[in-house]
């Protein structure tokens, strides 16, 4: 019944964006995940000296014996730059999970779907989105994306595939601080306005998943409850700059 | 695993300097497990942030006591209350020490409601569905406390204003924001992350965090 821990093995490596990085975990002993859920890694020297952290399962659970999280470099934080700097694809990594069952979707619960990012906040939706295609499931389902600038899109171009595969997905970028010439999307942050237009086509019986930092999940979780949404087909998941 | 996994080319950050306000044995000492400290006050929620008007909130102890007591947020702010300063462990794992609160003991709010002989559990409920379960060994003798200002000032609604269970021995989603209640029962009965994976008692010296921890 424990969550035990268990040996990963890093089987690759790569970048995002300047500051996002992907970890692909090898688990011979996988039990299996739902899009939404965590694993906790934990760090040990070899003095005895350990630290743990939670990062978010980015990959869907169609994919066996291995799992994937993407992880933000924060400057001066204590497991992130260790991750980004010195994790090679061969290393070892102790892991437990998966973990946590309410910020979790699964083509069988059905939809509309919507999902709302903020910059890193995206990785549990991104397994939802995943697993969506993944399963062939062509329950319309939305995303609007919350990032700073064009390159810190994490998952663009995927993103850019998952929308043109023409199965119901639709994805909405706002970019806050920097727009590239021609821009298109939204730029601002998110409000009221744009999420009424964004859940427009969806409807008021979405199931709407939240990820980012606690101002973008306050904003957005309110102002779905404003838009009619039963707050009981709100779930958010949070985080802020302690996550290092 | 029993013989201890090393993590290739990791320290690690150390924090052992003799500075600021106590010493890094101190602040070893103070931190459980797997935590890492921080001065900030992260937000995590599974919902939208419940919003009750304060003239239609209450607070309530029901279930196996003689007298059920009920306080409207007037009658709540009127009841003794002291100032805590407890360090705070979340299971997402953060710990941040010497938090300062105000709040009324559940001691108190358990004074003249007699509990009944086969009271053994304390249910907090919340404002949103939100609820937790607590042996009564767990919250006696002042080791809980129903929270309504942090650091001076009123406390804000996403840190589960206008107040909050406060339990500093556990992990801190046994803290139910936006409390409503203790209902008093005989049989233990997991609350919401209880039952979504989380273990039943969450002490976080004994890095309790999941089922079977």
């Amino acid at each position: 019944m424990a969550i035990d821990w268990q040996l990963a093995t890093v089987t690759a490596v790569r970048d995002e964006t300047p500051t996002v990085r992907s970890f692909t975990l090898g688990l011979p002993g996988w039990s299996g995940h739902r899009p939404g859920q965590h694993v906790d890694l934990r760090l040990t020297a070899e003095d005895g000296y350990s630290v743990e952290r939670s990062y978010s399962i980015a990959s869907e659970p169609e994919r066996a014996g291995e799992v994937h999280i993407t992880v933000e470099r924060i400057p001066g934080g204590e497991v992130s730059p260790f991750l980004h700097e010195v994790v090679v694809p061969g290393d070892r990594l102790e892991v437990r999970g998966p973990i946590g069952g309410y910020f979790v979707w699964e083509a069988s619960l059905g939809g509309p779907l919507l999902l709302i990012a903020g910059g890193s906040g995206v990785v549990p939706l991104m397994a939802m989105a995943r697993h969506r295609a993944r399963a062939g499931s062509r329950i319309p389902a939305r995303m609007l994306f919350s990032s700073r600038g064009p390159d810190e899109i994490i998952y663009r171009a995927e993103l850019d595939r998952l929308a043109a595969a023409g199965d119901g997905f639709v994805v909405a970028h706002t970019l806050t601080r920097q727009q590239p010439p021609g821009w298109t999307g939204y730029a601002r942050r998110i409000d009221e306005g744009m999420l009424a237009e964004v859940i427009e086509p969806l409807g008021a019986a979405t199931r709407a998943y939240a990820c980012g930092p606690t101002a973008l999940v306050e904003t957005v979780a309110n102002g779905l409850v404003r838009l009619g949404l039963p707050p009981d087909r709100i779930r958010t998941e949070r985080f802020g700059p302690t996550g290092t | 695993m029993t013989e201890q996994f090393v993590t290739r080319a990791f320290v690690g950050r150390r924090d052992d300097a003799e500075t600021g306000a106590m010493g890094g044995g101190e602040r070893r000492r103070r931190t459980p497990p797997g935590q890492y400290l921080t001065t900030e006050f992260p937000v995590l929620s599974a919902g939208p942030t419940p919003r009750t008007p304060l003239d239609r909130w209450s607070l309530s102890i029901e279930g196996l006591v003689s007298n059920p007591a009920s306080w409207t947020w007037e009658e709540f702010l009127a009841l003794p209350s002291r100032d805590y300063v407890v360090d705070i462990s979340c299971v997402t794992k953060w710990t941040h020490l010497d938090m300062r609160w105000k709040g009324v003991s559940v001691d108190t709010l358990l004074e003249g409601v007699y509990l009944d002989p086969k009271a053994a559990f304390a249910i907090a409920y919340s404002d949103g569905g939100y609820t937790t379960n607590l042996p009564l060994a767990d919250v006696l003798n002042n080791q809980a406390f129903v929270a309504y200002e942090y650091d001076g000032k009123p406390l804000a609604p996403e840190h589960g204003g206008p107040a909050r269970l406060v339990v500093p021995a556990r992990y801190f989603w046994k803290s139910a924001k936006w409390i409503r209640g203790l209902r008093i029962q005989a049989a233990d009965e997991p609350g919401f992350w209880e039952s979504l994976g989380y273990n039943n008692r969450g002490d976080q010296f004994l890095e309790e965090r999941y089922t079977g921890d």
